[in-house]
């Protein structure tokens, strides 16, 4: 077999144009390498770059200096070193991230995602997998199928990846042994059946001497092919079957140059568009046709998934950011209550019952999740029992949104059927998910429309509805000063009611704990009551300790803007601890009561309270003057 | 092969989707605009990204006063063309400073280009940063995310980027923080020339050869673009025929001996070439081993 690299090079050299108008017409494959640190990964990565003569002179001339330096293959090229990019792991001899690598065959052109083999795998490996068509999983030949080549195999399955290859590395150590070969290819194909892998295509190589990359190695003539660039440059890409897939495009932008042109951009993420074709806009359910696909390119006569366009709709219909264009005759559902795994990303550990942003396509909602039903050990498989998922955890869990999001599951498509978590304070993005299907549809529980709107319940009363929302340690005077108030309010008619913090424990939320997750679920439910307390037309107080911004922000969130209050009751804890009107302080301390807030459990101070009161400048009574007088001025 | 979309397709419809992605979010985004072939696909890209609406962004150029007088040129055509805003900023302290290449050494680059970036981004209060740097050109740069995180002050740590999975982007920050957006990441040095001749994208004439005084020096070939390049004694400007593989401040920017004046004869030579193409730039080199990377955590692309 002719190599195809020295092919390529002619082509460039005596007929450009020809080569060029070749090229263009490559398409692109996408993949990731999984293996451990020392299953020869980089080194087959540097291996193809070499291959296809992705290394400049400069290049390899450093290379050869660097690997007589500090490479681990004596005086031959270590092409590790070529891919190890970041100073920091260079020193430490580990990579630590997601790397992304290019090369180009005479057939395709290639993106490899290349994940490091430490502790941090899940999250690397998921993320660069999460645009792979296609893995490659190495095994080191003397070792065979490892607990991790288990867990590289359930990764590449969990995140949808049609096309794996198993690359059993290393063949030159094992004396090209097919034998060993044939033992590492049977008890694979036990385990990956077993996790529902029915196809996979095994090579025998050695990335470090090139074996059956670009060329059948005459070192292991009993194996009769693909080599792994030929495998790579003929895998079906999945193109076409995301084309057959019904038409969705999750618009992005609005394009409205002028008040005659109003388009809707987006990329097709499933099945292709002509005009006149009939659609419905998701979550509104409005259908209308495409009148045109408009490019700076000229009107298309169809676009297919995968394609960026911006289309126009022959009615005047809304449809803004978020929404889905769908075939009128074959839409996407909305729910707002979800079954999805979840891999944890974050070094914080989920808390359940907390609200974080949920981005589905272009959608952004507020999403809760509940704890997992079960945590998956990535390495056995087994299901385990867990409260939380911390770091690199894989678990199902249920969650709920907001308000009804357009989905698909995650098997039918990626687009509509991925999401990420992304924590609503450091705006770190947390978790990775895939939904599996709704729990029950959300266009099935209607709100009940009532005649009497909250509008006129208030003005009944003659009074802006409002929840004050007192918070601050333990002990810093909230209940006193909301009680004042509300006596205040009284006295001058307005209808109100007080939810106190201890008073509720006695009742609403009598099952409830003192743990973070208990906390978040009691301030939700205390939302949830002064939110239909406010709909009655009242003046809410809540005095709750409250500590978690977090928390907070999600009632402020259920309200109308200007509704919510925040009070913060500032006290200092020394202050605080030396009133102990509870006596709960010295108990605390004492350690006879756990996560109590200001000594073993944190309190978030409000960064932008409406109102603040420093207590130690000021008494209880004139605090309650300071508060009426800012809600009802 | 059954695929209707080619890799360029893809890479272009990527482009677009990002670059819309980030209106959703951004307060005040600014394109950079350097005036090399990866800044012109990059304009072009975000042309098509919005059409037929102009892009709703300015360009920012962050000068040196030291570039090409032809990149000068090229820039301003184009600011016309794509009826965008241009914004030209000249870092007042180095102006009056007259702080300069053949002088200062890796000063200029510092005070004109790192220090004259930030201050644009404050002065302006740009909060996303669109930039044309590609993961193949360099290898810390293979490692960075599309979505760059960059504290109050312009600071980057590897630690703190987030996952980037599938085509979401996670464009929240907090006040102060910005974000330096990179669309072409994922194209190669080919891909850019290949799509500037299928779309025909108007690029600086100081990438195809031409008869151009130069000197040597140091190794570089370096071109007399103006009557401030003091020439050392003996030095007398030859005309050779050359061109550049990369764009920057002329005093800095080393050209290659070439005849390659059309585009498939650049790219062919690119093919066969033997050297990569930062090899051309001064800034690599300096600090060693890992200067990129340290550039890049002091706010420098």
């Amino acid at each position: 077999m002719t190599d195809p690299v020295y092919v390529t090079d002619a082509l460039i050299a005596e007929d450009i144009d020809a080569y060029l108008a070749g090229h263009e017409k490559k398409s692109l494959l996408r993949f990731i390498t999984c293996g451990s640190v020392d299953d020869g990964k980089s080194t087959l990565i540097g291996r193809l770059l070499y291959d296809s003569k992705m290394i400049f002179e400069d290049q390899l001339a450093a290379l050869e200096a660097d690997s007589k330096r500090v490479g681990t293959q004596g005086q031959e090229i270590d092409f590790a070193l070529l891919v190890d990019g970041l100073a920091a792991e260079r020193e430490q001899g580990i990579t630590i991230d997601v790397a992304y690598r290019f090369f180009t065959t005479e057939k395709r052109k290639f993106i490899v995602a290349d994940t490091p083999g430490h502790e941090q795998y899940t999250r690397n490996m998921i993320t660069g997998a999460s645009t792979a068509d296609l893995a490659v999983i190495l095994i080191d030949a003397r070792k065979g199928v490892l607990t991790q080549t288990r867990r590289h195999s359930f990764l590449a399955h969990l995140i949808g990846i049609r096309h794996i290859v198993l690359a059993v590395n290393k063949m030159d150590l094992v004396g090209y042994d097919k034998a060993v070969f044939e033992r590492i290819l049977l008890s694979y194909r036990a385990f990956a059946s077993e996790i529902g892998i029915t196809h996979f295509t095994a090579i025998p190589i050695s990335g470090f001497k090139g074996d059956n990359i670009t060329a059948l190695s005459a070192n292991m003539p009993w194996f009769t092919g693909p080599t792994l660039i030929e495998h790579l440059e003929n895998v079906e890409i999945g193109a076409a079957a995301d084309e057959a897939r019904p038409f969705r495009m999750p618009v992005q932008w609005v394009n409205r140059p002028n008040l005659d042109f109003r388009g809707f951009s987006g990329q097709l993420a499933g099945g292709k568009v002509r005009p006149g074709d009939a659609v419905r806009i998701l979550p509104s359910g409005k259908t209308t046709t495409v009148d045109r696909i408009v490019t700076l390119d000229g009107d298309l006569d169809e676009a297919a998934a995968g394609q960026s366009v911006t289309l126009t709709l022959a009615d005047e219909v809304d449809c803004s950011r978020g929404d889905v264009i769908a075939a009128a005759d074959n839409p996407p559902e909305a729910a707002d209550r979800f079954e999805a795994t979840l891999v944890w990303m974050a070094d914080e550990a989920m808390i359940p019952g907390r609200a974080y942003w949920l981005k589905l396509a272009t959608q952004s909602v507020s999403a809760t999740v509940q704890a997992p039903k079960y945590e998956i050990n990535v390495n056995t498989l087994d299901h385990l029992a867990a409260k939380t998922l911390e770091l690199n955890g894989i678990g199902v869990v249920e969650l709920a949104t907001d308000r009804p999001i357009v989905f698909e599951a995650y098997a039918d498509n990626r687009t509509l059927g991925g999401f990420i978590l992304i924590d609503k304070l450091t705006n770190a993005t947390v978790a990775a998910g895939m939904l599996h299907f709704s729990l029950r549809r959300a266009q099935n529980v209607h709100w009940q429309a009532s005649d009497i709107s909250r509008e006129m319940r208030a003005n009944l009363k003659n009074q802006k509805p409002a929840l004050l929302w007192f918070t601050g340690l333990s002990g810093s005077g909230k209940s006193t000063i909301a009680n004042l108030v509300e006596k205040k309010l009284h006295r001058m008619n307005r209808h109100s009611f007080l939810l106190d913090g201890d008073n509720v424990r006695h009742g609403l939320s009598r099952d409830l704990g003192f743990t973070e997750a208990d906390r978040i679920e009691n301030i939700r439910r205390v939302g949830e009551v002064a939110k239909l307390m406010t709909d009655a037309g009242l003046i809410v107080i809540t005095a709750f300790i409250s500590p978690f911004r977090a928390e907070r922000e999600m009632v402020r969130s259920m309200l109308p803007e200007g509704e919510f209050i925040e009070v913060f009751i500032d006290t200092p804890l020394e202050e605080a601890e030396r009133r102990d009107v509870k006596g709960l302080y010295k108990k605390a301390r004492a350690g006879q009561l756990k996560n109590f807030t200001g000594i073993d459990s944190p309190y978030e101070a409000p960064e932008n309270p409406e109102i603040r009161i420093d207590t130690t400048a000021m008494s209880p009574e004139s605090a309650a003057d300071l508060i009426v007088e800012r809600l009802l001025g | 092969m059954t695929d209707t979309l080619t890799h360029l397709d893809r890479l272009e419809a990527e482009s677009i989707h990002i670059m819309r992605e980030v209106m959703a979010d951004a307060a005040k985004p600014v394109m950079l605009y350097s005036v090399g072939k990866d800044s012109a696909v990059m304009l072009h890209l975000a042309r098509k990204a919005f059409y037929p609406s102009p892009p709703p962004f300015p360009l920012l150029h962050v000068d040196t006063t030291w570039k090409f007088k032809a990149m000068y040129e090229l820039r301003d055509r184009m600011a016309a063309e794509s009826g965008m805003e241009l914004i030209v900023h000249q870092n007042p302290e180095a102006k009056a400073r007259g702080i300069n290449p053949f002088d200062h050494g890796p000063l200029h680059t510092d005070m004109w280009k790192t220090e004259g970036l930030k201050q644009a981004l404050d002065l302006h209060g740009f909060d996303v940063a669109f930039g044309g740097a590609r993961r193949d050109e360099e290898k810390s740069r293979a490692k960075e995310r599309i979505f760059s995180f960059r504290t109050a002050s312009h600071g980057w740590d590897p630690k703190k980027q987030r996952p980037e999975l599938w085509n979401l982007y996670n464009a929240r920050k907090a006040k102060g923080e910005s974000i330096r957006v990179f669309p072409i990441s994922n194209w190669t040095e080919l891909d850019i020339w290949q799509y500037i001749a299928r779309e025909n994208i108007p690029i600086v004439p100081l990438y195809f050869a031409a008869r151009r005084p130069t000197v040597e020096r140091d190794g570089l070939l370096l071109m007399v673009d103006d009557e401030r390049f003091p020439l050392k004694e003996g030095e007398v400007p030859t005309l050779r025929s050359v061109r550049f593989r990369t764009l920057g401040c002329y005093p800095l920017t080393g050209a290659v001996e070439s005849e390659a004046a059309t585009l498939s004869e650049v790219i062919q030579e690119m093919l066969l070439t033997t050297t990569s193409e930062r090899q051309g730039r001064i800034i690599d080199k300096d600090g060693g081993d890992a200067s990129m990377e340290k550039k890049k955590q002091e706010g420098y692309f």
